[in-house]
């Protein structure tokens, strides 16, 4: 059921990320929790308050950095992501490592289950809210603030959710496949419509389907591990669609 | 005239500074109610700049006053707009009047001013020509009611008919609404016809009046540093 609302929401924000022509963010950003584990496992709490912490701060320090140097959005994230990705490997046990970018098959626990489907259902509400600012920004950046929108804000907030989808999906789909379930859906969805609303709608459905039919998959092939299944779904419906 | 009109933006003393070079120094100016005031320059004088620090897009320094009652639309020069974007402009006003907090009727009457149609607004921005994307600009500028809208060159890179149709419907839209218009404006023929004030930034003394006192000769040729053929030119046709 979580796994399916984070579906929705990986679809959601991978629309807009995929208009904001900065999917490969997704997994690019994953990898920001990286030095997030290592720190976490030398320190012994958990692994994902240590993700939480230094995905955040990442994601601060991109947003500042394109704010302050003017750089895109995507060398922000290069050079932030090469970084962490340098001091993460550096610091993870290789052991812990392996775990940490493949995902775990932990059974979760009520309180996380409940945190989780809090934050799911808070990046779905709060995508829908945002989601006229966030058009008028991709239009023109220029025009929304003429119209009165907080650019940097919405900037801002939009790499919030984005980073806060990655670090739901960090638990059963590991930090190298957090990002792909905002990737494939939106490219899945994108290509069927034209149509905003159908696109965003399509993007959702594509991705909850890749999640209901890759964990059923890992039900029946556990070997797999539940985040490699659902994104060969994802890829086995990005091909069909190309057939479209 | 003027004098009766209300002052809508007074500006004192405007500096802009950008990157380190001075873009703007000590402009004053005062824009009254009903006028259409034109911005004209050579290029890299500013004009876009100061539209844009009108609308508090950019720092400077000095005095910006718009009154209270003043609500202001604007229509960029370009928008790089992604045209893959999966947006329509029925999308885009629709945000706009969500956002604004304007009803639907709102959307309605914008679309009917700048005659868009159904099919216009319901088709994928990518595949619009310039002239339609430009209605649409003009459309997502007039939701919100403004009183008061900056054009920036809003023909620019449009073939002649279509220039001509924008032009009047910029000049209907000012008539019929009594909006106040500033308009930045390559185009002397079009400052000529339709502004009832002129500034002229550039080298030298910026030049703010009437278009006939300021537009003299030998203010053309200082300003774009070349002979004034076109105000030859307008003398001829327009006996101005």
């Amino acid at each position: 059921m979580l796994a399916l609302l984070f579906a929705v929401a990986a679809g959601l924000v991978g629309s807009f990320a995929l208009m904001k022509r900065m999917l490969l963010a997704g997994d690019v950003i994953s990898h920001l929790a990286l030095p997030g584990f290592g720190l976490a496992f030398l320190l012994k709490i958990n692994p994902l308050l240590g993700a939480a912490t230094t995905l955040f701060l990442g994601t601060l320090l991109i947003w500042q950095l394109q704010k302050k140097t003017g750089l895109a959005t995507e060398s922000a994230i290069g050079v932030v992501f090469a970084a962490a990705l340098g001091i993460g490997a550096a610091i993870t046990p290789s052991d812990e490592l392996i775990e940490a970018l493949f995902g775990e098959n932990h059974a979760t626990s009520l309180l996380g289950f409940l945190l989780g489907a809090f934050a799911v259902a808070f990046i779905i509400a709060a995508i829908w809210k945002l989601r006229d600012q966030l058009v008028l920004t991709l239009f023109s950046p220029e025009l929304a603030m003429a119209t009165g929108v907080k650019v940097d804000r919405v900037d801002l907030f939009f790499l919030l959710l984005f980073s806060s989808t990655i670090l739901v999906g960090l638990r059963f789909m590991g930090a190298l496949l957090a990002g792909s379930l905002i990737i494939l859906p939106a490219a899945i969805g994108r290509r069927l419509t034209n149509k905003m609303s159908h696109f965003l709608i399509a993007s959702s459905v594509a991705s909850a389907v890749s999640v209901g039919a890759g964990l059923l998959l890992n039900a029946m092939v556990p070997k797999f591990g539940a985040g490699p299944s659902i994104v060969m779904v994802a890829a086995l419906l990005f091909a069909i669609c190309l057939f479209k | 005239m003027q004098g009766l009109a209300k002052t809508i933006l007074s500006v004192q003393g405007l500096t802009v500074n950008l990157d380190g070079r001075s873009i703007l120094s000590g402009l004053s100016l005062e824009l009254h109610a009903g006028e259409m005031l034109a911005i004209i320059g050579p290029n890299g004088a500013g004009k876009t700049v100061l539209l844009k620090t009108l609308l508090h897009l950019l720092p400077y320094k000095g005095e910006i006053h718009w009154v209270e009652s003043a609500r202001i639309g604007y229509v960029p020069q370009r928008v790089a707009a992604d045209r893959q974007l999966p947006l329509s402009a029925s999308d885009l006003l629709n945000a706009e009047a969500r956002f604004l907090k304007l009803s639907q009727a709102d959307i309605e009457r914008a679309a009917t001013v700048t005659n868009l149609t159904a099919e216009l607004l319901s088709a994928n921005i990518g595949i619009l020509s310039g002239g339609q994307f430009q209605k649409i600009l003009i459309a997502a500028a007039l939701l919100g009611r403004p009183n008061v809208i900056l054009f920036d060159e809003p023909t620019a890179s449009l073939d002649e008919l279509t220039e001509e149709r924008i032009y009047e419907l910029l000049n209907r839209i000012k008539e019929e609404r009594g909006i106040t218009v500033v308009l930045v404006s390559h185009d002397l023929s079009v400052v000529y016809r339709y502004a009832t004030t002129v500034l002229c930034i550039g080298k030298g003394k910026p030049c703010f009046g009437p278009p006939k006192e300021v537009l003299t000769p030998e203010a053309l040729e200082a300003l774009y540093s070349a002979p004034p053929k076109f105000y030859r030119h307008l003398q001829d046709h327009h006996g101005v």
